[in-house]
């Protein structure tokens, strides 16, 4: 069967994210329904302009046991543990997924500057648009935010894999710094062509009964709504320091969310934890949102309103 | 249909006590305990069971009373399991759910076919649908006489008319000898079914699909895969583009026919890789 894919094509929404051409700002957030080709096949349906893939790393892993994750009032908090099958495995659905037609981000993760290059360059030898360095995973050991809270590391990984692919490099910062603006400047002169803010914030949740910490790692990473306005003042923070694309992350579930994002310097905008609730077709919903409010303002192009509230 | 922005808080974890355990084979126990949330469970719905300080699993429910008593059946088959099996009543134990869709309600002439605790959600909606149903044919596979559960149930909800349950065990040593699957031919060739509900091993169900198919009779199955997150977000329980957890458990011959490379043959693994079912 024939299956349509639809999509908005309006010039207004068309957004270059260090030279990838996205038909919409949203793009799918790295770590949701990533590790299969149709489930992100999905997302794309749902109105993605583009997709990250849960996080790949060199050898294949197992993650954590249950509870990987906790309903909070407010989000999420997860500590799922970076399963995956390892680059080699995974290069099978990266090359399905390019079929979508929509640019296709691969998530990386590494214990090692080598490593990261090592999955990086696999992943782009197999069609991969972009990578996306989770330096940021807030509840693995000798990876993620334990690299991208240590500047020298940080830069030597992202240097590495500059060094090792001819594609934009993303790298995703962690909210749990002092200063995520310090951070995202070692970040850019270090090469980072684009920077996704924010990851989950570290988080706990203990169970009154038994006294004790629900998931099986203790911590995890909080996402969901009760992170938006640290994600939106990281990002603010961020665009008055760098000149690179910014990727909003953090707890948007409607356009007002995502315009919010955008005004405080975001030029795209990643979904999760509201898929959860509103299935694939919130990209949709989101990008229909941004659409009547640039033509209800009067804009031209989502690209006017990127950083505007700085103005003021 | 509209959901709230915080409707998974409405399903967070809440403990809460065991009140009975019931031996109903040599393997399998049926828990019973408190929990509001699951009154307004469907036949086919789940719920994530947290073994604290040991593991959470999701298990199908057995049966959702109206005064909030639920229960759950439960194999020992690994290490969350006997460390549920070891538990007494009174201990504490945590509940999330209940999760993903539920059977489709449907009279007229049903066959049921499960197999092992996969009997489990099929009980379940036999209690609903048996003083419906124009007819209504339970057929239920085990190993052994012992491994049968819930055959007093079954046969306490079969005690009318037109309503026939039919028991094998691989020894032989009660019923028919042979797997589920052995009396459906013969039973699908002279009698006449609207709908098949399955639930039990998926080579089984798979089975039990194929001879739909073949006598073209609608049905629907209760799948089961890796469990993390039970909200529709970790992927961890994908078959073809579906998520168990949330576009499932119960999924319709349609839908099957979708992901036929994968029904019966292969499940995802801890670390997202295929592998082969056992």
């Amino acid at each position: 069967m024939f299956v349509v894919i639809y999509s908005l094509k309006i010039n207004r929404l068309c957004v270059d994210l260090a030279g990838l051409r996205l038909v919409n700002p949203t793009m799918l957030a790295s770590g949701i329904l990533g590790l299969s080709a149709e489930s992100l096949g999905n997302i794309v349906k749902g109105g993605a302009g583009a997709i990250v893939t849960k996080s790949v790393g060199l050898k294949p892993r197992k993650g954590y046991p249950n509870p990987t994750i906790v309903q909070t009032n407010c989000g999420l908090i997860n500590a799922v543990g970076l399963p995956n099958p390892g680059i080699n495995e995974f290069v099978k659905e990266i090359r399905e997924a390019k079929n979508f037609n929509v640019p296709l981000i691969v998530s990386v993760y590494g214990f090692s500057a080598e490593e990261y290059a090592k999955v990086a360059k696999r992943a782009v030898d197999a069609e991969a648009d972009a990578v996306e360095l989770n330096v940021s995973c807030s509840h693995v050991k000798e990876t993620g935010s334990e690299i991208g809270q240590n500047p020298e590391i940080l830069a030597e990984v992202i240097r590495k894999v500059k060094a090792s692919v001819e594609k934009p490099v993303f790298v995703k910062l962690s909210p749990n710094v002092t200063d995520i603006a310090e951070v995202a400047e070692v970040a850019t002169k270090a090469g980072a062509d684009a920077l996704t803010a924010i990851n989950t914030v570290k988080a706990i949740a203990i169970d009154p009964e038994t006294a004790m910490p629900i998931l099986s790692n203790k911590t995890g990473g909080l996402s969901g709504p009760a992170i938006k306005p640290i994600a939106i003042r990281c990002v603010y923070e961020i665009y008055e320091h760098v000149k690179v694309p910014i990727i909003g992350c953090g707890g948007i579930t409607n356009w007002q969310d995502a315009v919010e994002f955008v005004l405080a310097g975001a030029t795209a905008i990643q979904i999760g934890t509201a898929i959860a609730q509103k299935g694939p077709n919130v990209f949709r919903a989101v990008t229909r949102g941004i659409n009547a409010y640039l033509k209800k303002k009067g804009f031209k192009s989502v690209n006017e309103i990127v950083g505007l509230s700085h103005r003021s | 249909m509209k959901l709230s922005a915080y409707r998974i808080a409405a399903n967070k974890l809440r403990t809460t006590r065991i009140l009975s355990i019931k031996i109903e084979s040599p393997t399998v126990k049926t828990f019973t305990f408190k929990d509001k949330e699951c009154i307004k469970a469907k036949p086919g719905q789940f719920l994530m069971l947290w073994i604290p300080g040991v593991d959470e699993i999701p298990l199908s429910i057995l049966d959702a009373k109206e005064n909030g008593i639920i229960s759950v059946a439960v194999k020992k088959v690994g290490e969350a399991t006997e460390a549920l099996h070891s538990k007494k009543a009174g201990d504490i134990i945590g509940v999330r759910g209940p999760f993903g869709n539920s059977f489709t309600i449907k009279t007229g002439r049903i066959l049921m076919v499960g197999g092992g605790t996969g009997t489990a959600p099929l009980l379940f909606l036999a209690k609903k649908l048996a003083s419906e149903t124009t007819k209504l044919v339970f057929v239920i596979g085990a190993k052994t006489i012992e491994e049968l559960l819930f055959i007093d149930k079954l046969k306490s909800t079969l005690a009318r008319e037109k309503t026939q349950l039919i028991a094998t065990t691989e020894d032989g040593s009660y019923g028919i000898k042979g797997i589920a699957t052995t009396p459906l031919e013969t039973l699908l060739e002279k009698e006449k079914f609207d709908m098949i509900y399955t639930c039990g091993p998926e080579q089984m169900m798979r089975k039990v699909f194929d001879l739909a198919e073949k006598h073209g009779i609608t049905l629907e199955a209760s799948l089961e895969r890796l469990m993390r997150c039970a909200v529709g977000l970790c992927g961890s329980c994908v078959i073809g583009g579906y998520c168990v957890c949330k576009e499932g458990p119960v999924f319709t011959a349609e839908q099957l026919r979708e992901v036929k490379n994968e029904f019966g043959v292969s499940k995802r693994d801890f670390d997202g890789r295929k592998i082969p079912l056992e």
